[in-house]
């Protein structure tokens, strides 16, 4: 046996998981030393989460093999792998927020009293201050997580994590929603974890903090291990191992819409925090591209456009005429169309079949005396979509919840352009998707703009919105810190910009 | 598969598609009368007791395939059976007290029943009371108002010329002696086939669906989700208005205390035929072959003169296992 300082606590080996027809994880190989921060860093799809949550037992794996602690050991579910020392903090958070930090801490396991008959609350608050003076953290254990800023409540799942005596914390983007002094303070967290020997996983995208805060990373592509690297290796070289490939085709040119009609603008938008003096214009064959950081505002822009949200003030003309927002309705007889980042939760009847989810945004066309349905024609305009954007179904009555990721998206799109619908806004429309279906999407998209739509894309992924976007407007704390053409821009550029916090003034960047 | 489907059109049309998730509820039913025959075959499978079962199920079928357009959109009605009451009491103060003409009476009972699917509506969607609330307050509004317009003593329509025969009448018997089916039998089926086009074939079928499945998803696809959700209640309240004139004409009077309760039993035959309480699918033949199964049930237990407590016992635990086998066919468990 070696010597125990060397030996990894977790070792992962040609670990592989399929799920139907996705191969998310093909012989992936990682490996986390006690007292390292080891970042996991790759595209959105590249299979860094799947593999976190069969560490965290959240799936099975499908072959390969885990070692803690040099063991073979297969884990079965998430229980067993708090039991194995092995925590995880999701991007979601999981926290009951009518609860106080201390009693979701050590929610399911509360210590009894009196027979086991009452909660010992006095021993938990006791055990969550002990938990929080480690952390360094100044919090009342009997403060309601509702009343936490996201930034606590994730040093509360942080606790929680480390209630379970955890040696290994994995950490799913957890910077996403903090500000910079949060950051810090995670940070800080972080550092003083690791000096007590806990190994560390951190996905994140983020190039900066992770140069700040690893000490390897490892590089994953499309369900494969690609390298790991020191954490001071150059930016360029990383960015390269996570993309590997140059980045489709499409680009190409950007069309010259400067005299196009402006088909539709928002002028001084304005809804509490969240939105602040937005304005922006959209011509006929454009593509802007809206880039921020996640809570930048931009989703609660296009929701605001679409009349999904109230606004408190501003306006919305499609082409030139102010527009009555009260809900959807108002906005998709204007001939505006809206594609959300949830697909599942907002896009799809997932329960209904594709045909039925093509047609539900123009129902009213496809009637007989107003009543009953034309099933002829929903039939053959759901079957001309199904061919001209290539989804992949069994048939038009498939259930929607069966089909893939970018085949679900296709379907919203196919909703959308038989709703005729001249404004589109897509909001993040690949995500979740695989790599080949994601070309597929950018293409269709050109196309649309092409055929005179004008195009609106919410992007995360830094490198998709410099793709496809003729013009990018980025974000930044529900105001819009930015403008940059879509040529020639570079990453670098919008990061600074989306991460241009209030008092800095609005400035164009060329 | 969609060949097997396309095969048999009127089955497809009656259950949307879904033939063979129905055919194990139905399978059931044959097997339960199947049981009863063998145990008591002089008694079960006479005309007589036939006919009884069917006449027993009317008012309880329609009224569970109004709850099938609210449970599918993932709502519920609990003032159902009141409401049928309601209507069977207003019916009698058109026909009675204000000696309107028959068919006046008759759609004034529908009409009733679709303007208190109207409130329901309203309170759910507008003044955004779960449904499980507003309906609750409906059917002790409703009851109440039944007991007002009353005073609490039951209306008869013992001079209202052809008001019994809209339930006890038997047109097929006029025509087929020796097929003396009820008319309230052949209005449960006219109401049935109706529903099931109303439900697959039109748009309020479909928008009845899609609000179940993702009601967001309905809204942002720009669909005026509260309108279409009053006018599901509406349609919902219609029909129990036609369960209203049925009772009534079966007992020849408005009876304002009845109705409590009828809810929970046409909430069961949906569940039992395969309708889920989360919203999104359901059949009307399945519902119709739910109200049955529970029929049959109770008709069976009291031919083998099994008392009545013991019934109550039976039929919970059927309805338990009824469900349960649903899930495991879908594979949920």
């Amino acid at each position: 046996m070696q010597r125990s300082s060397v030996q990894p606590l977790v070792s992962v080996h040609n670990l592989s998981k399929s799920f139907p027809g996705v191969k998310a994880l093909d012989q992936v190989r990682f490996d986390l030393m006690p007292g390292e921060v080891h970042a996991l860093m790759g595209e959105n799809g590249a299979g860094k989460s799947t593999l976190m949550k069969i560490l965290a037992g959240v799936y099975r794996k499908d072959s390969g093999e885990i070692l803690l602690d040099g063991q073979p050991v297969d884990i079965t579910s998430p229980a067993h792998a708090r039991a194995l020392a092995i925590g995880i903090i999701h991007q979601e958070l999981h926290l009951m927020p009518h609860l106080n930090a201390a009693q979701n801490i050590y929610l399911g396991r509360e210590p009894k009293k009196v027979f086991g008959l009452m909660l010992d609350e006095a021993r938990i608050n006791q055990d969550t201050r002990t938990l929080f003076q480690r952390m360094n953290l100044v919090l009342d254990p009997q403060t309601r997580v509702s009343e936490l800023t996201v930034a606590r409540q994730q040093m509360v799942e942080i606790a929680k994590a480390l209630s379970f005596q955890s040696r290994v914390l994995i950490m799913d983007e957890p910077t996403a929603a903090l500000n910079n002094v949060e950051i810090e303070d995670l940070f800080r967290i972080i550092r003083q974890l690791r000096a007590e020997g806990v190994g560390i996983v951190y996905i994140s995208h983020k190039m900066d903090e992770i140069q700040r805060i690893a000490d390897r990373i490892t590089v994953m592509r499309d369900g494969c291990y690609v390298d790991t690297v020191p954490a001071d290796t150059a930016m360029d070289r990383v960015i390269a191992m996570m993309v590997g490939r140059s980045l489709e085709q499409t680009a190409g040119h950007t069309p010259d819409t400067a005299a196009n009609e402006v088909l539709l603008e928002a002028r001084g938008l304005c809804r509490g925090r969240a939105i602040r003096d937005v304005s922006f214009q959209v011509k006929r064959g454009e593509i802007l591209g809206f880039a921020g950081l996640m809570g930048a505002g931009r989703t609660e822009v296009a929701r605001a456009v679409y009349g999904a949200d109230p606004l408190d003030g501003g306006e919305v003309r499609k082409r030139g005429q102010v527009l009555r927002l009260r809900s959807p309705q108002d906005a998709v007889r204007a001939g505006i169309g809206y594609l959300s980042e949830d697909r599942k939760q907002f896009g799809l009847a997932l329960g209904m079949d594709v045909a039925s989810n093509i047609t539900l945004p123009s129902l009213a066309r496809f009637l007989r005396l107003g009543a009953f349905l034309k099933g002829p024609a929903i039939q053959s305009i759901s079957a001309r979509m199904v061919e001209t954007l290539r989804i992949k179904t069994p048939s038009l009555s498939q259930i929607a919840r069966l089909l893939s990721g970018g085949n679900q998206q296709k379907v919203v799109i196919a909703k959308w352009l038989v709703r005729d619908c001249e404004v589109l806004i897509f909001d993040e429309p690949t995500r979740g998707i695989d790599v080949g279906a994601k070309s597929e999407i950018y293409k269709l998209l050109n196309d649309l703009a092409a055929q005179g739509r004008a195009i609106i894309v919410i992007s995360s992924e830094l490198p998709e919105i410099l793709l496809l976007s003729h013009r990018i407007l980025v974000m930044c704390e529900g105001r819009i810190t930015g403008e940059v053409p879509g040529r020639g821009a570079t990453q670098e550029q919008l990061m600074a910009l989306a991460t241009r916090r209030e008092i800095e003034s609005v400035a164009t960047v060329h | 598969m969609s060949q097997t489907e396309s095969a048999n059109p009127l089955m497809r049309r009656l259950s949307g598609g879904q033939a063979k998730q129905k055919l194990l509820a139905f399978a059931s039913l044959i097997a339960l009368m199947v049981v009863f025959t063998v145990l008591k075959p002089d008694a079960f499978m006479t005309q007589d007791n036939i006919i009884g079962i069917l006449q027993s199920t009317t008012v309880i079928g329609v009224l569970a395939i109004a709850s099938t357009f609210i449970i599918i959109t993932s709502g519920i009605d609990l003032s159902v059976g009141v409401l049928m009451t309601f209507c069977a009491v207003m019916a009698g103060v058109f026909l009675v007290n204000l000696g309107l003409p028959l068919p006046v009476g008759v759609v004034g009972a529908i009409v009733v029943g679709a303007l208190c699917g109207v409130v329901s509506g309203l309170a759910i969607t507008r003044l955004k009371v779960p449904p499980f609330i507003a309906t609750l307050g409906m059917m002790m509004l409703l009851k109440g108002a039944s007991l007002i317009i009353t005073g609490t003593r039951p209306i008869y329509f013992s001079d209202v010329t052809g008001f019994d025969q809209i339930s006890l009448g038997s047109v097929i018997g006029h025509v087929f002696p020796s097929m003396p089916i009820p008319n309230g039998v052949l209005i449960l089926f006219m109401v049935a086939v109706l529903s099931a086009i109303v439900l697959n074939k039109t748009a309020l079928g479909r928008y009845t669906f899609a609000l179940g499945s993702n009601e967001e998803a309905v809204r942002l696809s720009g669909v005026n989700v509260n309108r279409w959700k009053v006018i599901i209640y509406a349609f919902g309240g219609g029909i129990c208005g036609i369960a209203g004139l049925l009772i009534a004409s079966r007992l020849n009077s408005a009876q304002p205390a009845l109705g409590q309760g009828y809810e929970l039993d046409a909430i069961a035959a949906v569940v039992i035929g395969g309708t889920s309480l989360s919203g999104g699918t359901g059949t009307i033949l399945g519902t119709i072959i739910g109200a049955f199964i529970m029929s049959v049930l109770i008709n069976g237990l009291r031919i083998m003169s099994v008392a009545q407590e013991w019934q109550m016992v039976l039929t919970g635990l059927i309805i338990i296992l009824a469900v349960y086998t649903d899930n495991l066919r879908r594979g949920k468990s």
